[in-house]
C-alpha cells in the first residue's frame, strides 16, 4: 500500500504497464516533454523515450484515428484528450471506427487502444470545459466506458483497460487529480465490476467519479444506513451486484454528475424497476444536474452539481416517506 | 449611440484612441493575473499580452455589423471590439454585469451589437462557423463579413481545413486571422507543424493569403482592410498570418518556461505598445508628458473596474435556468 495522489497513480499505472508490455505508447497534445497538462505523465518520456511517449499536434481526429490503425496492427495506444469535450471532434474514430472494428472483421481484429480523458465540473472551466459525457459512448456496442472515482480505482482500471483487447474510454474527473488516496497495486479491479464501498440495510446508491465523494459524505450527514456502489465501470456495467444490492435493501437512488436526460442512471433504473419491481418498497430514482448547461459563476456551479446537501435530504426522504423525492429546482419552482 | 458603439467608433477614427485601447488590453490583463494569482478569480484565463496590435488592428477595419469568431483568448479582442471593461471583467468574475450574465466566463465573451460572437474554447471550433456567417451574408445579399481569429495551433485541426475549403469553394466573404504567436499551449509552433508560413496552407485552396507583421498596427490594418475589401466586394475569402509573439505563458497555471533563453525579450523590442508609442510620437500626436498621463489614468481606471466589479452582486440561482431554449 501507499498513498499518492489520483494523477500520480494513473502515472504509475502508465508506467507498470509500459515497463511489462513494449508494445504499450502513449500519446496526446503536451503529455511527453511537459509531462500532461495534468500530470498524468511524469517522468514518462524520460523513462520510455520519444518513440513510445509521443506529444501531437492540436489534432485529436488524426491521432485517435492513429491509435485505432496502431491498435489493429500490434500496437497497445493510449490516447490522452485533455478534456472530453475535446473528443467531440475525433468521435468518429472511437464510436464508429473502433467500436466496430471486431464485428466487421468477422471477430479477426482486435483494438486494444485506451481513450483516457479528464471530465467534468466543479473547476470554474465553464459550459465548454465541465461536462462528463459519458452518454456520448453509452449507447454504442463495442465501446467500454470506464469512470474513476479515486486513486485505487485509477490505478487497477487504467492497468485493466491498457491490457483489454477491446477499445476502452476512461474517464478522469479532473477535481480528483491531486486528491490523494491508498493505491495496493496488487489489487486487481475488473472491467465490468462495480465496487461495493460500503454494506448498507435501507438503500443502494449507485454512484460513479466524483460524486462517490458526495454520497459517502452525504450517508454521514444523513444517517441513513445506505451501501454506496462505485459502478466504476459504465458500460458493460455490472447488474449481478447492484441486483443483489437493491434485493437486500429494497430502494435504489442513481447519482450522477451529468443533467438529468439521457442519463445511464436511466437505465439501472428501468431494468432494476424490471427485474425486482415486485420486491421494491420505493420507486427507485435519480439524483442529477439540471438540464442546464455547467454555468460558470461560481455560487451557480456549486447548486449546479449535485450536493452533499441535497443526496442527504433526499436519501431521508424517500426512507421516511416512501415517495420519490422532488429535484431541489422543482422544490424551488425553477423550470 | 450606446458606449459600446462609441468605444467602437473611437479606435475606429482616432489612432491614439486606439493606443489608449492598447494599454486598457495591456492594464486589463496584467490586473487580471494578479487576481487570478490572488485567487480572486476561478478557473482558468488565457491572456493576449503582446498581441494588442492585431486586437486593434481589427476593431479598426471591420465594422460592427461584420462578426467576429474569436478564442478562449479573447478579452483583448472584446475590449477592442467595444465591450466595456466591466462588461468583460464581469464576466470574468461571473458576476451578473458581465457580457454573459456570469455563466460564460473568461473563455465565453459576446456581444452581438458589435459583432462578437461567444468566444470558443474548442481549438478550432469558431472557423467554420465564421464560414458559415459568410454563407447567411452572401444569401441574404448583406455585405457584411465573417471572421475567425484563431491559434497557430488550430491550422493542425480538421475543422480548419474544412472551413477554408469551404470558403473557397462558395466564394464566402470570410477572412480568417490566424494570430501566430509561436506557441500552442506548451508546444513550440514548428514542433508540431512541418511549415514556417502557415498562411502557405491557404495555397492549397487557391484563397489569397499573406503573412502580416501582427506588432506593427499599421501593417496588420493594411492586410485586414485589404482582406475586408476584397470580401466586400465578392473576391473572396482570405487567410492572413499575423506574427506575433505570447508574451505571457499559455494559461493561468503556465510559467513558460519551456521557452528558448532570449526568445520573449527579443520579441519584447517589437512590443506593439512600444511600437505604436514610437509611431505617434514621431508624427507628432503624442509625447512622453501625455504618455506617462494616460499610462498612470489607464491604471487607476482599471483599478476602478476591478473594484466595481468585486462589489457587483452574484447571479441568481434562477438565472442559469434561463437561456437554454427560446422558451
Ligand atoms: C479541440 C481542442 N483541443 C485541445 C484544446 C486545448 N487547448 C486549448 S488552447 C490550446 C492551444 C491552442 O494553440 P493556438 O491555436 O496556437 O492558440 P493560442 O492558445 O496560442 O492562442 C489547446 C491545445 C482545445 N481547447 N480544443
Ligand atoms: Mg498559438
Amino acid at each position: 500500500m501507499a498513498a499518492m495522489q489520483f494523477r500520480q497513480a494513473i502515472v504509475n499505472a502508465l508506467a507498470d504497464e509500459m515497463r511489462s508490455d513494449p508494445t504499450v505508447m502513449l500519446f496526446g497534445e503536451d503529455v511527453a516533454e511537459a509531462e500532461g497538462p495534468f500530470k498524468t505523465s511524469e517522468g514518462l518520456l524520460a523513462e520510455f523515450g520519444p518513440v513510445r511517449v509521443r506529444d501531437t499536434p492540436i489534432s485529436e481526429m488524426g491521432f485517435t484515428g492513429a491509435a485505432v490503425g496502431a491498435a489493429i496492427l500490434g500496437a497497445k495506444p493510449v490516447v490522452e484528450i485533455m478534456f472530453i469535450e475535446f473528443l467531440g471532434v475525433a468521435l468518429d474514430q472511437v464510436v464508429t471506427e473502433a467500436a466496430k472494428m471486431r464485428y466487421l472483421s468477422n471477430g479477426k481484429l482486435s483494438v486494444p487502444m485506451v481513450v483516457r480523458a479528464s471530465c467534468g465540473s466543479g473547476l470554474g472551466f465553464g459550459s465548454q470545459h465541465s461536462q462528463t459525457l459519458e452518454n456520448w459512448f453509452t449507447a454504442t456496442p463495442g465501446l467500454k466506458l470506464i469512470m474513476l472515482s479515486d486513486a485505487q480505482a485509477a490505478y487497477s482500471l487504467t492497468r485493466a483497460a491498457i491490457q483489454d483487447p477491446d477499445p476502452v474510454v476512461i474517464l478522469e474527473p479532473r477535481i480528483l487529480y491531486a486528491k490523494r488516496g491508498e493505491v495496493d497495486k496488487n489489487l486487481k479491479i475488473e472491467i465490468g465490476k462495480a465496487r461495493v464501498l460500503r454494506d448498507g440495510t435501507d438503500i443502494t446508491i449507485v454512484t460513479s467519479g466524483q460524486m462517490v465523494d458526495v454520497c459517502r459524505a452525504a450517508i454521514e450527514e444523513s444517517g441513513v444506513n445506505a451501501a454506496l456502489i462505485d459502478l466504476a465501470t459504465i458500460i458493460p456495467w455490472d447488474r449481478v451486484t447492484v441486483l443483489n444490492s437493491v434485493k437486500k435493501t429494497g430502494r435504489l437512488v442513481v447519482v450522477e454528475e451529468a443533467p438529468l436526460s439521457g442519463g445511464w442512471g436511466s437505465e439501472i433504473v428501468a431494468a432494476t424497476t424490471s427485474a425486482l419491481f415486485s420486491e421494491l418498497k420505493a420507486a427507485p430514482f435519480r439524483i442529477t444536474s439540471p438540464d442546464i448547461p455547467v454555468p460558470y459563476s461560481g455560487p451557480l456551479e456549486t447548486r449546479y452539481i449535485p450536493t452533499k446537501d441535497d443526496v442527504a435530504r433526499q436519501l431521508k426522504e424517500v426512507i421516511a416517506t416512501g415517495k420519490t423525492p422532488k429535484t431541489w429546482w422543482e422544490m424551488e419552482g425553477l423550470k | 449611440m450606446s458606449i459600446q458603439l462609441e468605444r467602437r467608433k473611437a479606435v475606429q477614427t482616432d489612432e491614439v484612441a486606439g493606443y489608449e485601447r492598447m494599454l486598457e488590453i495591456r492594464e486589463f490583463e496584467n490586473q487580471i493575473n494578479g487576481l487570478f494569482a490572488a485567487g480572486l478569480i476561478r478557473g482558468t484565463t488565457h491572456l493576449c499580452l503582446g498581441q494588442e496590435a492585431l486586437d486593434i488592428a481589427l476593431a479598426a477595419e471591420l465594422r460592427p455589423t461584420d462578426t467576429v469568431m474569436a478564442t478562449y483568448r479573447g478579452h483583448g479582442i472584446a475590449l477592442a471590439l467595444g465591450l466595456t471593461p466591466e462588461s468583460v471583467l464581469g464576466e470574468i468574475m461571473g458576476k451578473t454585469i458581465g457580457c454573459c450574465g456570469g455563466v460564460g466566463g473568461s473563455m465565453h465573451l459576446a456581444d452581438m451589437t458589435l459583432g462578437l460572437l461567444p468566444t470558443s474554447a474548442i481549438v478550432g471550433g469558431g472557423i467554420p462557423i465564421a464560414a458559415g456567417a459568410g454563407l447567411a451574408y452572401q444569401l441574404l445579399g448583406q455585405d457584411n463579413v465573417g471572421v475567425a481569429v484563431f491559434g497557430d495551433g488550430a491550422t493542425n485541426i480538421g475543422a480548419f481545413h474544412e472551413g477554408l475549403n469551404l470558403a473557397a469553394i462558395w466564394k464566402l466573404p470570410v477572412i480568417f486571422i490566424c494570430d501566430n504567436n509561436v506557441y500552442g499551449e506548451y508546444s513550440r509552433i514548428d514542433k508540431t507543424t512541418p511549415l514556417e508560413d502557415l498562411h502557405m496552407r491557404a495555397d492549397s485552396y487557391k484563397m489569397a493569403h499573406y503573412a502580416v507583421d501582427g506588432m506593427d498596427v499599421h501593417a496588420t490594418r493594411k492586410g485586414i482592410k485589404e482582406a475586408v475589401d476584397r470580401a466586400r466586394s465578392g473576391g473572396g475569402p482570405t487567410l492572413i498570418e499575423a506574427k506575433t509573439y505570447r508574451f505571457a505563458g499559455h494559461s493561468r497555471a503556465d510559467k513558460a518556461l519551456y521557452r528558448p533563453e532570449g526568445e520573449l525579450e527579443k520579441w519584447m523590442e517589437r512590443d506593439p505598445i512600444k511600437l505604436t508609442e514610437e509611431d505617434l510620437v514621431k508624427r507628432g500626436l503624442l509625447d512622453s508628458a501625455k504618455i506617462e498621463k494616460m499610462r498612470a489614468d489607464m491604471t487607476k481606471t482599471i483599478e476602478g473596474v476591478v473594484a466595481t466589479c468585486q462589489a457587483a452582486p452574484d447571479p441568481t440561482v434562477a438565472s442559469m435556468f434561463e437561456n437554454v431554449f427560446t422558451k
